[in-house]
C-alpha cells in the first residue's frame, strides 16, 4: 500500500476545499457525514439539509503524475425531506446522520443514507444513450399527421452526454422509535443493521416491510434507563459478529449465531475506571461517540470525548492502545459542559492499512496517531494555506501558562469550529475532513 | 418535415399509404419510450403485437437492439420485458434465431434487482431449450461463460442458474468446462455468488453423471456446508435434499450424513433452523434407516434447542415427522422418542414455540389412536387450552376436527368451554374475531344442545360488540349457524333476539338488526322473512337516524327477491317511495336504487 506507513512520516498537503467561502453558514449546509466508497473513487457527504453530494475522483492524469486525481461533483440529490410525525407531534429533521456504500454489484453504485427515522437505498447510475425516433411525432414533440405514417419506425439508441442519475430504490421506514445513530452493512452483502438509542434492527437489503429486532435495551420502566446505544457496526468479514457501544463507555460484541435475539453479548469490552480521575463529568466523557472495526477485523477503535482507544477483539479488559486527542481540555470540562460541547459526537477512522488512526478536535484541528511509531500530529483545516501542494504545518496547543512561538493557547481555541467527521481513502493517503460547512481534501506529498 | 418521406418500407411490415392498421402499432412503439411508466409497461406487455407487425427480420435487426439498450428502465418494465422475451422465439424466426434473444436477456441478467435477474434467468432457461445443440455451444454456452466470469457479482449469480440447462446437451469437452466453472463459482469471493451456487447445487447435481456427483458435487457440497458464512451453510442443507435423492443408502451414509450431522449441530442457530425447517424433506430423502438412526436423535436435539426459533420450527414438523414414518413403527417411535420432548414443549417459555406446537399437536391423535390420545395427548391439549397466550388456545381450537375423528369432542368439552369464553371476551378484538370464525365449526362438532346451552349467549353478545369488525363477523356467524341448525332453530332462538335490537336506543345496534336480516333472510326463507323480518324493517323506515333509514332501503333491496309480489307491491313499494322523497341525499339515493333494482318503478 503506497505510502500508508505513517501519519506523520508523510507530509500532508492541501488538495481541495469544497463549499462556500463566506463566514455566515447556512444551517442546511452543515456537513453531517463523510464517507468514501470501497474503491475510494467516490466520496459522499451528507448535510443537515438532507442532501447527499457525491464527488468522483478524476482519472489520473499521466502528465501531472505528482497529483492524484481531484474530486469533482458527480451527483447531488435530495435524500431526505423534513417531515412531521402527526401521531407524536414531532418534527423529523432531514439531516443525514450516516451514509454507507454498498459493495459494488454492477455498473451502478448504491448507498444507504439515513436521517433520524428513515433509511433509504439510493442507486447512482450513468446513462450515455438516449432513444430517438417516434412514429407519430417529431423529436421536438410536434405531432405528425397520422395519415402520413406509412411504415413503422423503431426507436434507436444514440450516444448522448453522460448523465448521472440518483434514484431511490428502497425506503426502510417505521422501524425506529428513537433516533437512528448508525447503519452498517453486513459482509454477507444482503443484510444491514440500523441502531437507535435503545434498539438495533436487522434488515434485508431487498425487504422494506419488515426487520428483525436483534438488540433491545429498553427497560420496562423508562425511569430505570441508565445507558443508551451510541454506535453499532458489523465486523468487516465475520458476518455473524457486530458490536455496539454505549453511553457508559462499554462496547458489547454479539454473535448472531448464538441466538436470534442478541440481548446477551458474547464479549464486553470495558476499561476499569481510574478512581483518581473520578469527577462529575466522568460518565459524560466516557460515553463512546464512534466505534470502527479495523479493515483487518482484528481490532476496533472507539472514540470518547478525550481519547481514542484501540481494542484487540481478543482482549476485553482494557484497550491495547490509548491516544489522548486533546487532554488539555480536561481542565475545561466545566465550561465545555456549560456550552454543551461536552456532548459533541466526534467520529474516528482508520487508514487503509490500519497503521494510522484519525479523529477530529476543536478549532478545526484534527489529529493522527501512528500506531507503529507512536507519533502523533495535529493539523488544521483552514483556508489560509490552501495553495495546492502546500505542506500543512503541524499545530501545537499549549496547556499551561508559558506559550512558545507557534503555539496556541487553550483559551484561544474556537469551540464553534469542530471537526466531527473525517474519512480516509481505503487505499491511498487521501483524507476528507469536514469542517462546519466545508469539505477539505488533503493528500500526502508524493516525491 | 413530413417525416414519412425518409422512412423505407420494411420487409414483412404492412405497407401502403395511411394504412389504418399501422396506427395502433405506431402508438405502441412510441409508448415504449413514453414518460409514463404505466404506458411503457403496457407497450412492453404487447411486445409480441409490435414484433408481429414488424415481422421477424425487423424484430431481429431493429427491435431487439433497441430493447438491449433499455436496461435503464423501471424494475416493473424490465421484469415484464424479461418475461416477454422468454416466449419470443417464434417472433424472431423460430429456433434457428433463438440466439438473437440472448443479448437483451444477458443485459437483464446483470441488473441489481433480484426479481428482474431471476426472471431473465428463467427466460434464458426457457430459450436454451429451443437452441439446437450446435447453437447451444455456439451462442448459449459462451453467454453462460461471460456471465460466470463477469466483473460484478450480479452477473455471476445469474450464471449459477444456467449451468444445469446447458449441461445435458453439451459435448463432453464443454461439459468439463461447465463443471469447472461451477466449481469456481462455489468458491467465489463474494458470499452472494456462493449462496447462488449453493442454492443451485442440487439442481446441477441432478443433471450430472453419477460419477461426477460423487467426485465433484459432494466435495463442493461439503465445502459449502462448512463455509465461513452461515448464510451459505444454511443453503447447503437444502442442497442436501436433492443430492440425497441421487445417491444409494451406503453412499448417503459416507458422503452426506457426516455433513448433515454437522449441520444439525452447527454453531449458528440459522443453520440448525434450516435443518428443522426442511426436516420432512430430509427425512424422505434419507430414507427410513437413516431417519431412525440419525435423524430422530437430531430431531430430539432440535426440539430442545437453546434457540426458540429452532424449537418452533421443529415443533411445526412433529406431525409430518410422524406421518412420514413407516406405518408399522410410527406409534412406538412417537410414543417413546418424540412424546417426552413434546411434553416439555407444552410448557416452553416461548409463546411462539407453544403456538407452533399447538397448531400441529392435534394431528398426532390419528397416528397414536384413541387410547394413547386419551391417556397421553389429552392432558397436553387441556394444558394448552389453558395456556396464557391466546394464540396457543386458538390454534388448539382451530384444529379440533382432528381429535373429533379419533376420540370425539366431548372429552374436551368441559375444558373447551372456559377456553372459548375467555377468548370470546379477550381484550384484543383480533382474538375475538379469530374465535368467532371457529364458531360454526365448533357448533357443528358440539351439537345444537350444547350450543344453545353454552355458546348461544356469546354469539348474541358479539352482535353488540363495540368493534364493527366483530359485529360484522358475528352477523356472518349467525348465517352459518342457521345453515347448520336449520330454519326452525333460527326462528326459535336467533330471530326474536335479533329483532328485539331494532328498538335499541343505540342506532349502531339498530343497524345490526338490519345487517343480520340481510345475512339471515336467504337462509331463513320466504315465510320467516315476510312474516317476522319485513314488518320490523318497514317500521324502521321511520327511524330518526339517516344511516338507519338508508340501510332500510339497502335491506329491502337485499330481501326483495325473497318476498312474494304481494308483499313487494303492497308493503315494500310505498315505503321505498316514501324514502325516495327523504330529505337526506343518501337515503334518497339508496331508495331509488332499490326501486330500480326491484323493478318497482
Amino acid at each position: 500500500m503506497a505510502g500508508a506507513g505513517g501519519g506523520n512520516d508523510i507530509q500532508w498537503c492541501f488538495s481541495q476545499v469544497k463549499g462556500a467561502v463566506d463566514d455566515d453558514v447556512a444551517e442546511a449546509d452543515i456537513i453531517s457525514t463523510v464517507e468514501f466508497n470501497h474503491s475510494g473513487e467516490l466520496l459522499a457527504t451528507g448535510d443537515k439539509g438532507g442532501r447527499v453530494v457525491i464527488f468522483q475522483q478524476e482519472q489520473e492524469n499521466k502528465i501531472q503524475s505528482h497529483s492524484r486525481g481531484e474530486y469533482n461533483v458527480y451527483s447531488t440529490f435530495q435524500s431526505h425531506e423534513p417531515e412531521f410525525d402527526y401521531l407524536k407531534s414531532l418534527e423529523i429533521e432531514e439531516k443525514i446522520n450516516k451514509i454507507r456504500w454498498l459493495p459494488q454489484k454492477n455498473a451502478a453504485q448504491f448507498l444507504l443514507s439515513t436521517n433520524d427515522k428513515t433509511i433509504k437505498l439510493w442507486k447512482i447510475s450513468e446513462r450515455d444513450k438516449r432513444p430517438e425516433g417516434y412514429n407519430l411525432k417529431e423529436e421536438d414533440g410536434r405531432y405528425r399527421d397520422p395519415t402520413t405514417v406509412t411504415t413503422l419506425r423503431v426507436p434507436v439508441c444514440r450516444p448522448m452526454d453522460l448523465m448521472v442519475e440518483a434514484s431511490p430504490r428502497r425506503i426502510f421506514a417505521n422501524a425506529h422509535t428513537y433516533h437512528i445513530n448508525s447503519i452498517s452493512i453486513n459482509s454477507d452483502y444482503e443484510t444491514y443493521l440500523s441502531a437507535d438509542d435503545l434498539r438495533i434492527n436487522l434488515w434485508h437489503l431487498e425487504i422494506t416491510d419488515r426487520s428483525f429486532n436483534i438488540v433491545d435495551i429498553k427497560p420496562a420502566n423508562m425511569e430505570e434507563l441508565t445507558e443508551v446505544i451510541t454506535a453499532a457496526e458489523f465486523h468487516p468479514n465475520s458476518c455473524n459478529t457486530f458490536v455496539y457501544s454505549s453511553s457508559k463507555g462499554t462496547i458489547r460484541l454479539c454473535d448472531m449465531r448464538a441466538s436470534a435475539l442478541c440481548d446477551r453479548h458474547s464479549k464486553l469490552f470495558e476499561e476499569p475506571e481510574d478512581p483518581s480521575n473520578r469527577s462529575f463529568f466522568s460518565e459524560i466523557i466516557s460515553s463512546i461517540s464512534d466505534v470502527k472495526f479495523s479493515h483487518s477485523g482484528r481490532y476496533m477503535m472507539t472514540r470518547d470525548y478525550l481519547s481514542v482507544k484501540i481494542w484487540d477483539l481478543n482482549m476485553e479488559n482494557r484497550p491495547v492502545e490509548t491516544y489522548q486527542v486533546h487532554e488539555y481540555l480536561r481542565s475545561k470540562l466545566c465550561s465545555l459542559y456549560e456550552n454543551d460541547c461536552i456532548f459533541d459526537k466526534f467520529e474516528c477512522c482508520w487508514n487503509g492499512s490500519d497503521s494510522v488512526v484519525m479523529t477530529g478536535s476543536y478549532n478545526n484541528f484534527f489529529r493522527m496517531f501512528d500506531r507503529n511509531t507512536k507519533r502523533d500530529i495535529t493539523l488544521e483545516a483552514s483556508r489560509e494555506n490552501n495553495k495546492p501542494r502546500t505542506v500543512l504545518k503541524p499545530r501545537k496547543v499549549c496547556a499551561s501558562g508559558k506559550r512558545k512561538k507557534d503555539e496556541i493557547s487553550v483559551d484561544s481555541l474556537d469551540f464553534n469550529k469542530k471537526i466531527l467527521h473525517t474519512a480516509w481513502h481505503p487505499k491511498e493517503n487521501i483524507i476528507a475532513v469536514a469542517t462546519t460547512n466545508n469539505l477539505y481534501i488533503f493528500q500526502d506529498k508524493v516525491n | 418535415m413530413a417525416g414519412a418521406s425518409e422512412l423505407g418500407t420494411g420487409p414483412g411490415a404492412a405497407g401502403g399509404d395511411g394504412d389504418d392498421s399501422l396506427y395502433p402499432i405506431a402508438v405502441l412503439i412510441d409508448e415504449l419510450r413514453n414518460e409514463d411508466v404505466q404506458l411503457r409497461l403496457n407497450s412492453i406487455k404487447k411486445l409480441s403485437t409490435i414484433a408481429l407487425a414488424l415481422g421477424v427480420e425487423r424484430t431481429r435487426s431493429e427491435l431487439l437492439p433497441f430493447l438491449t439498450d433499455t436496461i435503464y428502465d423501471e424494475d416493473e418494465v424490465l421484469l415484464a420485458l424479461a418475461e416477454q422475451l422468454g416466449n419470443f422465439t417464434g417472433l424472431v424466426g423460430g429456433p434457428d434465431f433463438a440466439h438473437c434473444l440472448l443479448p437483451p436477456l444477458e443485459n437483464l441478467a446483470t441488473v441489481e434487482e433480484t426479481v428482474v435477474r431471476d426472471k431473465a434467468v428463467e427466460s434464458l432457461r426457457q430459450i436454451s431449450q429451443e437452441h439446437t445443440p450446435v447453437a447451444l455451444e455456439a451462442y448459449f454456452v459462451p453467454l453462460v461463460k461471460r456471465l460466470a466470469s463477469g466483473d460484478w457479482f450480479t452477473s455471476r449469480t445469474s450464471a449459477c442458474g444456467l449451468f444445469s440447462v446447458c449441461y445435458p446437451r453439451a459435448s463432453n469437452a464443454v461439459k468439463a468446462e461447465i463443471r469447472q466453472q461451477f466449481r469456481s463459482l462455489c468458491s467465489d469471493d463474494t458470499p452472494m455468488v456462493r449462496r447462488a451456487a449453493a442454492s443451485k447445487l442440487g439442481e446441477f447435481a441432478k443433471v450430472l453423471e453419477l460419477d461426477s456427483v460423487k467426485s465433484e458435487i459432494v466435495p463442493l457440497f461439503t465445502s459449502l456446508a462448512s463455509d465461513e458464512q452461515d448464510s451459505v451453510r444454511l443453503l447447503a442443507v437444502e442442497a442436501c435434499v436433492s443430492i440425497a435423492q441421487l445417491l444409494s443408502q451406503d453412499d448417503l451414509e459416507t458422503l452426506v450424513m457426516p455433513t448433515l450431522r454437522q449441520a444439525a449441530e452447527d454453531k449458528s442457530w440459522r443453520v440448525r433452523y434450516m435443518v428443522a425447517d426442511r426436516f420432512s424433506e430430509l427425512q424422505k430423502a434419507m430414507g427410513p434407516k437413516i431417519t431412525l438412526n440419525d435423524l430422530i436423535p437430531a430431531f430430539q436435539n432440535l426440539l430442545k434447542d437453546c434457540e426458540a426459533e429452532v424449537r418452533a420450527a421443529a415443533a411445526h414438523k412433529v406431525k409430518e415427522l410422524g406421518e412420514n414414518l413407516p406405518i408399522e413403527d410410527r406409534e412406538t417411535i412417537i410414543m417413546n422418542q418424540i412424546l417426552p420432548y413434546i411434553k416439555e414443549l407444552v410448557s416452553d417459555t416461548n409463546q411462539h414455540v407453544k403456538s407452533a406446537l399447538a397448531s400441529v399437536i392435534m394431528g398426532l391423535s390419528t397416528i397414536l389412536g384413541k387410547e394413547n390420545t386419551i391417556e397421553h395427548l389429552l392432558p397436553l391439549f387441556l394444558a394448552q387450552l389453558k395456556d396464557e397466550c391466546p394464540d396457543v388456545r386458538l390454534n388448539i381450537i382451530s384444529n379440533l376436527d382432528c381429535v373429533n375423528e379419533v376420540i370425539g369432542i366431548r372429552q374436551l368439552s368441559q375444558s373447551l368451554l372456559p377456553a372459548i369464553v375467555e377468548l370470546a371476551e379477550d381484550a384484543k378484538w383480533r382474538v375475538r374475531l379469530a374465535i368467532i370464525e371457529y364458531m360454526p365449526l365448533l357448533a357443528g362438532q358440539l351439537g345444537v344442545e350444547f350450543f344453545d346451552e353454552k355458546l348461544n349467549s356469546l354469539c348474541m353478545a358479539w352482535l353488540v360488540d363495540h368493534v364493527y369488525a366483530i359485529r360484522e363477523a358475528a352477523t356472518n356467524n349467525l348465517m352459518k349457524l342457521v345453515q347448520k341448525f336449520g330454519t326452525e332453530w333460527a326462528q326459535n332462538t336467533i330471530v326474536p333476539k335479533v329483532l328485539v335490537m331494532a328498538n335499541d336506543p343505540n342506532y349502531l345496534h339498530r343497524m345490526t338488526t338490519l345487517f343480520c336480516i340481510n345475512a339471515l333472510s336467504e337462509a331463513c326463507g320466504q315465510e320467516i322473512t315476510t312474516k317476522q323480518m319485513l314488518p320490523i324493517v318497514l317500521k324502521m323506515a321511520g327511524d330518526q337516524v339517516a344511516n338507519v333509514r338508508f340501510n332500510v332501503a339497502k335491506s329491502l333491496q337485499k330481501i326483495g327477491p325473497i318476498l312474494d309480489t304481494n308483499a313487494l307491491q303492497g308493503e315494500v313499494k310505498p315505503v321505498l317511495q316514501k324514502l325516495g322523497q327523504d330529505e337526506d341525499m343518501d337515503v334518497k339515493y339508496f331508495a331509488q336504487e332499490a326501486i330500480s333494482v326491484l323493478a318497482l318503478a
